[in-house]
């Protein structure tokens, strides 16, 4: 056991470990897909069941921010129309995008995304446990900038930690 | 059938406690307080941002000392 769920971020970011590298992942699942042996059928099982498993869950996560969203507001349809528009959006910029994964910094995105969950779920954790926050809504943005800052503080602190005492790295294994 | 069961089980598991059981415990108890302060009529909306600095330094200090 290494640095747990956000903290792994903040482990990586500060140096304490190794730095997710995307390529490397995609160059061995690459291996091991070629490694299955099969020619490419009319429906090629392996990728569909890859591919299948990223969409269920993916859309899994979706549903549950268009009831969750659609609900506290009384309108799952407004809720459904905007995740409709994301979709769209989404493959218009992949389509006019069209680069590998590799090239998406990976663990910054990450560490960004894990401020973002982190702030929401302290919102929605208090809300849903009773509490009310000072400025209600606006709450969320204090959050963020709190989290952030929280965050960047132990990312400088580790670092002059990981620069004092250059030990190993904690763990070779990539950041999920 | 048994490393079936492991491996189905072992998805939850990972989703919902992660890979440090600590944390966890320390969200529900922190989820916890908040329900109590707010159901004595104590403001509460401070808990968890305090529990997620502490237990999150408390976890980064431990895990960078293995």
């Amino acid at each position: 056991m290494g640095c747990s769920g956000y903290a792994r971020r903040s482990c990586a970011q500060a140096g304490s470990r190794a730095l997710h590298d995307e390529a490397a992942i995609f160059a061995a699942e690459l291996a091991a897909a070629r490694a299955e042996g099969h020619e490419p059928q009319d429906v090629d099982g392996y990728a569909f069941t890859v591919s299948f498993k990223g969409v269920l869950l993916e859309g899994l996560e979706v549903a549950f921010i268009v009831v969750t969203f659609g609900s506290n507001e009384h309108n799952v349809a407004l809720a459904a129309m905007a995740a409709g528009a994301a979709v769209v959006l989404v493959v218009a910029a992949g389509i006019a995008v069209r680069a590998p994964l590799s090239r998406v910094p990976e663990n910054t995105l990450k560490f960004a995304v894990g401020v973002m969950l982190t702030a929401f779920g302290i919102f929605w954790g208090a809300e849903g446990a009773g509490g009310h926050w000072p400025g209600g809504d606006a709450a969320i943005l204090a959050l963020v900038a709190f989290v952030l800052a929280s965050s960047v503080i132990f990312v400088v602190a580790m670092r002059r930690r990981h620069t004092r005492y250059p030990a190993s790295p904690i763990s070779s294994a990539p950041t999920t | 059938m048994t490393n079936r069961l492991r491996a189905f089980g072992a998805f939850p598991y990972d989703f919902v406690i992660g890979d440090d059981p600590l944390i966890a415990l320390a969200v529900v108890v922190a989820l916890g307080l908040t329900a109590a302060f707010a159901g004595a009529g104590i403001s509460a909306w401070w808990v968890l941002p305090a529990a997620v600095v502490i237990v999150l330094s408390f976890s980064l200090v431990r895990a960078t000392r293995r």
